[in-house]
Protein backbone atom coordinates (compact mmCIF):
# COMPACT_ATOMS: atom_id res chain seq x y z
CA UNK A 1 0.00 0.00 0.00
CA UNK A 2 1.49 3.34 -0.91
CA UNK A 3 1.20 6.55 1.03
CA UNK A 4 -1.42 8.13 -1.25
CA UNK A 5 -3.74 5.16 -0.88
CA UNK A 6 -3.47 5.32 2.89
CA UNK A 7 -4.16 9.05 2.82
CA UNK A 8 -7.22 8.54 0.62
CA UNK A 9 -8.48 5.76 2.89
CA UNK A 10 -8.38 8.02 5.95
CA UNK A 11 -9.84 11.06 4.18
CA UNK A 12 -12.73 9.06 2.73
CA UNK A 13 -13.51 7.17 5.91
CA UNK A 14 -13.63 10.44 7.91
CA UNK A 15 -15.24 12.43 5.11
CA UNK A 16 -17.14 14.93 7.24
CA UNK A 17 -13.98 15.67 9.26
CA UNK A 18 -12.11 16.15 5.99
CA UNK A 19 -14.82 18.55 4.84
CA UNK A 20 -14.62 20.75 7.96
CA UNK A 21 -10.85 20.82 7.64
CA UNK A 22 -10.82 21.70 3.92
CA UNK A 23 -13.58 24.31 4.19
CA UNK A 24 -11.83 25.87 7.18
CA UNK A 25 -8.62 26.19 5.15
CA UNK A 26 -10.57 27.69 2.22
CA UNK A 27 -12.14 30.29 4.51
CA UNK A 28 -8.83 31.15 6.15
CA UNK A 29 -7.28 31.61 2.72
CA UNK A 30 -10.22 33.77 1.52
CA UNK A 31 -10.19 36.04 4.57
CA UNK A 32 -6.42 36.51 4.29
CA UNK A 33 -6.84 37.31 0.61
CA UNK A 34 -9.65 39.75 1.38
CA UNK A 35 -7.52 41.58 3.96
CA UNK A 36 -4.29 41.71 1.98
CA UNK A 37 -5.23 42.03 -1.67
CA UNK A 38 -8.73 43.40 -1.86
CA UNK A 39 -8.16 45.70 1.12
CA UNK A 40 -11.36 44.37 2.66
CA UNK A 41 -13.51 45.74 -0.20
CA UNK A 42 -14.49 42.25 -1.28
CA UNK A 43 -15.72 40.41 1.81
CA UNK A 44 -13.86 37.24 2.80
CA UNK A 45 -17.02 35.16 2.67
CA UNK A 46 -17.73 36.39 -0.88
CA UNK A 47 -14.28 35.20 -1.96
CA UNK A 48 -14.82 31.88 -0.17
CA UNK A 49 -18.16 31.34 -1.93
CA UNK A 50 -16.61 32.20 -5.32
CA UNK A 51 -13.82 29.73 -4.61
CA UNK A 52 -16.40 27.12 -3.64
CA UNK A 53 -18.22 27.64 -6.94
CA UNK A 54 -14.90 27.41 -8.79
CA UNK A 55 -14.11 24.10 -7.06
CA UNK A 56 -17.60 22.90 -7.94
CA UNK A 57 -17.00 23.69 -11.60
CA UNK A 58 -13.72 21.75 -11.55
CA UNK A 59 -15.39 18.83 -9.76
CA UNK A 60 -18.15 18.69 -12.36
CA UNK A 61 -15.65 18.87 -15.19
CA UNK A 62 -13.46 16.11 -13.76
CA UNK A 63 -16.16 13.65 -12.72
CA UNK A 64 -19.17 14.49 -14.89
CA UNK A 65 -21.25 14.22 -11.74
CA UNK A 66 -23.93 16.53 -10.42
CA UNK A 67 -22.63 17.49 -6.99
CA UNK A 68 -19.60 19.59 -7.84
CA UNK A 69 -16.44 19.00 -5.84
CA UNK A 70 -18.16 16.46 -3.60
CA UNK A 71 -18.29 13.93 -6.46
CA UNK A 72 -14.57 13.36 -5.86
CA UNK A 73 -14.60 10.66 -3.18
CA UNK A 74 -12.02 12.43 -1.02
CA UNK A 75 -14.28 15.49 -0.86
CA UNK A 76 -17.61 13.67 -0.56
CA UNK A 77 -18.00 15.02 2.98
CA UNK A 78 -18.38 18.52 1.54
CA UNK A 79 -21.63 17.36 -0.06
CA UNK A 80 -22.89 16.33 3.37
CA UNK A 81 -21.66 19.50 5.07
CA UNK A 82 -23.20 21.72 2.39
CA UNK A 83 -26.31 19.59 1.85
CA UNK A 84 -29.88 20.53 2.79
CA UNK A 85 -29.60 19.01 6.29
CA UNK A 86 -26.71 21.11 7.61
CA UNK A 87 -27.71 24.12 5.55
CA UNK A 88 -31.20 24.28 7.02
CA UNK A 89 -29.90 23.61 10.54
CA UNK A 90 -27.43 26.50 10.24
CA UNK A 91 -30.06 28.81 8.70
CA UNK A 92 -32.49 28.17 11.57
CA UNK A 93 -29.66 28.74 14.08
CA UNK A 94 -29.08 32.22 12.62
CA UNK A 95 -32.57 33.18 13.84
CA UNK A 96 -31.32 32.80 17.43
CA UNK A 97 -31.32 36.22 19.04
CA UNK A 98 -33.48 37.83 16.35
CA UNK A 99 -36.42 39.91 17.61
CA UNK A 100 -39.89 38.87 16.54
CA UNK A 101 -40.95 42.50 15.78
CA UNK A 102 -38.57 42.68 12.84
CA UNK A 103 -40.47 39.88 11.08
CA UNK A 104 -43.85 41.37 11.93
CA UNK A 105 -42.96 44.78 10.49
CA UNK A 106 -42.09 43.29 7.11
CA UNK A 107 -45.18 41.07 6.98
CA UNK A 108 -47.07 42.76 4.13
CA UNK A 109 -44.07 43.54 1.92
CA UNK A 110 -42.78 40.02 2.58
CA UNK A 111 -45.94 38.45 1.14
CA UNK A 112 -46.01 40.93 -1.73
CA UNK A 113 -42.37 40.18 -2.57
CA UNK A 114 -43.07 36.42 -2.63
CA UNK A 115 -45.90 36.78 -5.13
CA UNK A 116 -44.01 39.32 -7.24
CA UNK A 117 -40.89 37.14 -7.19
CA UNK A 118 -42.70 34.00 -8.35
CA UNK A 119 -44.72 35.74 -11.10
CA UNK A 120 -41.86 37.85 -12.46
CA UNK A 121 -39.43 34.91 -12.59
CA UNK A 122 -41.96 32.68 -14.36
CA UNK A 123 -42.81 35.32 -16.93
CA UNK A 124 -39.23 36.43 -17.57
CA UNK A 125 -38.21 32.77 -17.99
CA UNK A 126 -41.17 32.06 -20.28
CA UNK A 127 -40.48 35.20 -22.35
CA UNK A 128 -36.86 34.15 -22.86
CA UNK A 129 -37.99 30.65 -23.88
CA UNK A 130 -40.46 32.26 -26.30
CA UNK A 131 -37.68 34.39 -27.78
CA UNK A 132 -35.64 31.20 -28.31
CA UNK A 133 -38.46 29.64 -30.33
CA UNK A 134 -40.47 27.64 -27.79
CA UNK A 135 -44.19 28.06 -28.46
CA UNK A 136 -46.12 25.46 -26.40
CA UNK A 137 -47.44 26.53 -23.01
CA UNK A 138 -46.05 23.45 -21.21
CA UNK A 139 -42.42 24.13 -22.22
CA UNK A 140 -42.77 27.87 -21.61
CA UNK A 141 -44.17 27.34 -18.10
CA UNK A 142 -41.54 24.71 -17.25
CA UNK A 143 -38.61 26.90 -18.32
CA UNK A 144 -40.28 29.80 -16.49
CA UNK A 145 -40.42 27.60 -13.40
CA UNK A 146 -36.70 27.00 -13.72
CA UNK A 147 -36.17 30.75 -13.70
CA UNK A 148 -37.98 30.68 -10.34
CA UNK A 149 -35.88 27.91 -8.72
CA UNK A 150 -34.34 24.65 -9.83
CA UNK A 151 -36.94 22.83 -7.73
CA UNK A 152 -40.01 24.74 -8.96
CA UNK A 153 -39.02 24.09 -12.61
CA UNK A 154 -38.92 20.28 -12.58
CA UNK A 155 -41.89 20.04 -10.18
CA UNK A 156 -43.94 22.18 -12.59
CA UNK A 157 -42.63 20.29 -15.62
CA UNK A 158 -43.48 16.96 -14.01
CA UNK A 159 -47.03 18.09 -13.24
CA UNK A 160 -47.55 19.36 -16.80
CA UNK A 161 -45.75 16.51 -18.60
CA UNK A 162 -42.87 18.47 -20.13
CA UNK A 163 -40.17 16.74 -22.23
CA UNK A 164 -36.90 15.65 -20.52
CA UNK A 165 -34.94 18.12 -22.64
CA UNK A 166 -37.07 21.03 -21.44
CA UNK A 167 -36.84 19.77 -17.84
CA UNK A 168 -33.03 19.75 -18.07
CA UNK A 169 -33.06 23.31 -19.41
CA UNK A 170 -35.35 24.34 -16.61
CA UNK A 171 -33.01 22.90 -13.95
CA UNK A 172 -30.03 24.59 -15.63
CA UNK A 173 -31.85 27.97 -15.60
CA UNK A 174 -32.49 27.55 -11.87
CA UNK A 175 -28.84 26.70 -11.23
CA UNK A 176 -27.68 29.75 -13.17
CA UNK A 177 -30.06 31.90 -11.13
CA UNK A 178 -28.82 30.53 -7.82
CA UNK A 179 -25.16 31.02 -8.79
CA UNK A 180 -25.87 34.57 -10.02
CA UNK A 181 -27.63 35.51 -6.78
CA UNK A 182 -24.74 34.10 -4.74
CA UNK A 183 -22.07 36.00 -6.65
CA UNK A 184 -23.79 39.28 -7.63
CA UNK A 185 -25.63 40.16 -4.40
CA UNK A 186 -22.65 41.72 -2.56
CA UNK A 187 -21.98 43.96 -5.59
CA UNK A 188 -25.54 45.24 -6.07
CA UNK A 189 -26.46 45.40 -2.35
CA UNK A 190 -25.70 49.13 -2.17
CA UNK A 191 -27.80 50.03 -5.23
CA UNK A 192 -30.88 48.11 -4.18
CA UNK A 193 -30.78 49.27 -0.54
CA UNK A 194 -30.07 45.84 0.87
CA UNK A 195 -28.88 47.03 4.28
CA UNK A 196 -31.73 46.46 6.73
CA UNK A 197 -33.91 43.54 7.91
CA UNK A 198 -36.95 44.71 5.96
CA UNK A 199 -35.20 44.92 2.59
CA UNK A 200 -33.51 41.58 3.33
CA UNK A 201 -36.94 39.97 3.78
CA UNK A 202 -38.12 41.52 0.51
CA UNK A 203 -34.93 40.32 -1.17
CA UNK A 204 -35.48 36.76 0.11
CA UNK A 205 -39.06 36.73 -1.15
CA UNK A 206 -38.14 38.09 -4.58
CA UNK A 207 -35.15 35.82 -5.20
CA UNK A 208 -36.55 32.68 -3.64
CA UNK A 209 -33.59 30.40 -4.29
CA UNK A 210 -32.61 29.26 -0.78
CA UNK A 211 -29.01 28.53 -1.73
CA UNK A 212 -28.67 31.79 -3.67
CA UNK A 213 -30.15 33.90 -0.88
CA UNK A 214 -28.14 32.03 1.77
CA UNK A 215 -24.88 32.57 -0.13
CA UNK A 216 -25.64 36.09 -1.37
CA UNK A 217 -26.56 37.46 2.05
CA UNK A 218 -23.67 35.65 3.75
CA UNK A 219 -21.32 37.44 1.37
CA UNK A 220 -23.05 40.81 1.91
CA UNK A 221 -23.83 40.96 5.63
CA UNK A 222 -24.35 37.80 7.72
CA UNK A 223 -26.65 39.72 10.10
CA UNK A 224 -29.27 39.90 7.31
CA UNK A 225 -29.33 36.13 6.70
CA UNK A 226 -32.22 35.15 9.01
CA UNK A 227 -34.52 37.77 7.45
CA UNK A 228 -33.85 36.82 3.83
CA UNK A 229 -33.95 33.11 4.59
CA UNK A 230 -37.29 33.48 6.36
CA UNK A 231 -39.20 34.61 3.25
CA UNK A 232 -37.13 32.58 0.77
CA UNK A 233 -38.17 29.39 2.51
CA UNK A 234 -41.80 29.96 1.45
CA UNK A 235 -40.93 30.66 -2.19
CA UNK A 236 -40.45 27.14 -3.53
CA UNK A 237 -43.74 26.01 -1.98
CA UNK A 238 -45.62 28.99 -3.42
CA UNK A 239 -43.95 28.47 -6.81
CA UNK A 240 -44.87 24.77 -6.91
CA UNK A 241 -48.42 25.75 -5.98
CA UNK A 242 -48.93 28.53 -8.54
CA UNK A 243 -46.75 27.19 -11.40
CA UNK A 244 -48.74 24.24 -12.72
CA UNK A 245 -52.05 26.00 -11.95
CA UNK A 246 -52.60 29.77 -12.17
CA UNK A 247 -49.40 30.60 -14.08
CA UNK A 248 -49.82 27.73 -16.55
CA UNK A 249 -53.40 28.88 -17.33
CA UNK A 250 -52.24 32.47 -17.75
CA UNK A 251 -49.41 31.47 -20.11
CA UNK A 252 -51.75 29.19 -22.07
CA UNK A 253 -54.21 32.02 -22.66
CA UNK A 254 -51.36 34.31 -23.74
CA UNK A 255 -49.87 31.98 -26.41
CA UNK B 1 -25.44 21.50 28.99
CA UNK B 2 -24.42 22.31 25.41
CA UNK B 3 -26.48 19.47 24.02
CA UNK B 4 -29.69 21.06 25.36
CA UNK B 5 -29.17 24.01 23.04
CA UNK B 6 -28.40 21.84 20.02
CA UNK B 7 -31.34 19.59 20.84
CA UNK B 8 -33.73 22.58 21.06
CA UNK B 9 -32.44 23.82 17.70
CA UNK B 10 -32.80 20.40 16.03
CA UNK B 11 -36.25 19.82 17.49
CA UNK B 12 -37.43 23.19 16.18
CA UNK B 13 -36.10 22.32 12.71
CA UNK B 14 -37.83 18.92 12.72
CA UNK B 15 -41.19 20.32 13.89
CA UNK B 16 -40.90 23.13 11.30
CA UNK B 17 -40.08 20.72 8.47
CA UNK B 18 -42.95 18.43 9.43
CA UNK B 19 -45.40 21.35 9.55
CA UNK B 20 -44.14 22.68 6.21
CA UNK B 21 -44.49 19.27 4.59
CA UNK B 22 -48.01 18.81 6.01
CA UNK B 23 -48.93 22.27 4.66
CA UNK B 24 -47.68 21.09 1.27
CA UNK B 25 -49.78 17.93 1.43
CA UNK B 26 -52.83 19.94 2.50
CA UNK B 27 -52.69 22.21 -0.56
CA UNK B 28 -51.69 19.30 -2.81
CA UNK B 29 -48.08 20.32 -3.59
CA UNK B 30 -45.12 17.97 -3.54
CA UNK B 31 -42.91 20.46 -1.70
CA UNK B 32 -42.18 21.81 1.75
CA UNK B 33 -43.95 25.14 2.31
CA UNK B 34 -41.95 27.33 4.66
CA UNK B 35 -40.67 24.54 6.90
CA UNK B 36 -37.41 26.33 7.65
CA UNK B 37 -39.21 29.63 8.23
CA UNK B 38 -41.63 28.02 10.67
CA UNK B 39 -38.65 26.44 12.46
CA UNK B 40 -37.01 29.87 12.78
CA UNK B 41 -40.15 31.36 14.34
CA UNK B 42 -40.38 28.38 16.71
CA UNK B 43 -36.76 28.80 17.80
CA UNK B 44 -37.35 32.50 18.53
CA UNK B 45 -40.49 31.72 20.54
CA UNK B 46 -38.96 28.84 22.51
CA UNK B 47 -35.73 30.66 23.38
CA UNK B 48 -37.70 33.82 24.33
CA UNK B 49 -39.68 31.70 26.80
CA UNK B 50 -36.52 30.15 28.24
CA UNK B 51 -34.95 33.59 28.74
CA UNK B 52 -38.12 34.91 30.39
CA UNK B 53 -38.23 32.03 32.86
CA UNK B 54 -34.48 32.27 33.50
CA UNK B 55 -33.80 28.76 32.30
CA UNK B 56 -31.50 29.72 29.41
CA UNK B 57 -27.96 29.01 30.66
CA UNK B 58 -24.77 30.04 28.79
CA UNK B 59 -23.84 26.43 27.82
CA UNK B 60 -27.31 25.96 26.31
CA UNK B 61 -26.82 29.18 24.33
CA UNK B 62 -23.49 28.01 22.99
CA UNK B 63 -25.11 24.80 21.72
CA UNK B 64 -27.16 27.00 19.37
CA UNK B 65 -24.55 29.68 18.70
CA UNK B 66 -22.05 27.19 17.33
CA UNK B 67 -24.42 26.25 14.51
CA UNK B 68 -25.20 29.86 13.78
CA UNK B 69 -21.46 30.57 13.61
CA UNK B 70 -20.68 27.76 11.16
CA UNK B 71 -23.33 29.14 8.81
CA UNK B 72 -20.82 30.69 6.39
CA UNK B 73 -18.59 27.58 6.22
CA UNK B 74 -21.69 25.49 5.53
CA UNK B 75 -22.68 27.88 2.74
CA UNK B 76 -19.18 27.63 1.24
CA UNK B 77 -19.50 23.82 1.30
CA UNK B 78 -22.91 24.25 -0.33
CA UNK B 79 -21.38 26.41 -3.08
CA UNK B 80 -18.67 23.77 -3.63
CA UNK B 81 -21.29 21.06 -4.15
CA UNK B 82 -23.47 22.94 -6.67
CA UNK B 83 -23.86 21.64 -10.18
CA UNK B 84 -21.99 24.62 -11.66
CA UNK B 85 -20.62 22.73 -14.66
CA UNK B 86 -24.09 21.66 -15.87
CA UNK B 87 -25.48 25.14 -15.22
CA UNK B 88 -23.10 26.67 -17.72
CA UNK B 89 -23.38 23.81 -20.21
CA UNK B 90 -27.18 24.06 -20.15
CA UNK B 91 -27.21 26.29 -23.21
CA UNK B 92 -27.96 29.93 -23.79
CA UNK B 93 -31.72 29.67 -23.03
CA UNK B 94 -30.92 28.56 -19.46
CA UNK B 95 -28.25 31.20 -18.94
CA UNK B 96 -30.29 34.07 -20.37
CA UNK B 97 -33.44 33.01 -18.47
CA UNK B 98 -31.52 32.65 -15.19
CA UNK B 99 -29.63 35.93 -15.53
CA UNK B 100 -32.62 38.03 -16.65
CA UNK B 101 -34.86 36.79 -13.84
CA UNK B 102 -32.15 37.71 -11.33
CA UNK B 103 -31.75 41.19 -12.84
CA UNK B 104 -35.54 41.76 -12.86
CA UNK B 105 -35.86 40.68 -9.22
CA UNK B 106 -32.90 42.79 -8.09
CA UNK B 107 -34.61 45.81 -9.64
CA UNK B 108 -37.84 45.04 -7.78
CA UNK B 109 -36.24 45.10 -4.30
CA UNK B 110 -36.30 48.91 -3.84
CA UNK B 111 -39.69 49.13 -5.59
CA UNK B 112 -41.46 46.72 -3.24
CA UNK B 113 -39.59 48.28 -0.34
CA UNK B 114 -41.42 51.51 -1.09
CA UNK B 115 -44.87 49.92 -1.54
CA UNK B 116 -44.57 48.03 1.72
CA UNK B 117 -43.43 51.12 3.61
CA UNK B 118 -46.55 53.01 2.52
CA UNK B 119 -48.74 50.11 3.60
CA UNK B 120 -47.31 49.83 7.10
CA UNK B 121 -47.36 53.60 7.55
CA UNK B 122 -51.09 53.56 6.88
CA UNK B 123 -51.58 50.81 9.43
CA UNK B 124 -49.81 52.89 12.06
CA UNK B 125 -52.18 55.83 11.45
Amino acid sequence: MDLLEILEEVLVKYRLVTAFSVIGLTIWFSYTLSGRLAGGRLHGSAIAILMGLGFAYLGGMLTGGQKGLSDLSVFSGIGLMGGAMFRDLAIVATAFGVRMDAFRKAGLSGILSLLAGVFVSFFVGAAVAYAFGYRDAVSLTTIGGGAATYIVGPVTGCALGASPEVMALSVAAGLVKSIMVMTLTPFVAGWIGLDNPRSAMIFGGLMGTTSGVAGGLAATNPALVPYGAMTATFYTGVGCLLGPSVIFFLIRTLV
Amino acid sequence: MVIYGTSILCSCLLVGLLTGRLLGVMVGVNANIGGVGIAMLLLILVTDRLYASGRMKPPTESGIRFWSAVYIPVVVAMAASQNVFTAFKGGSVAIVAGVLSVVACFALVPLIGRVGAVGSDKKDV
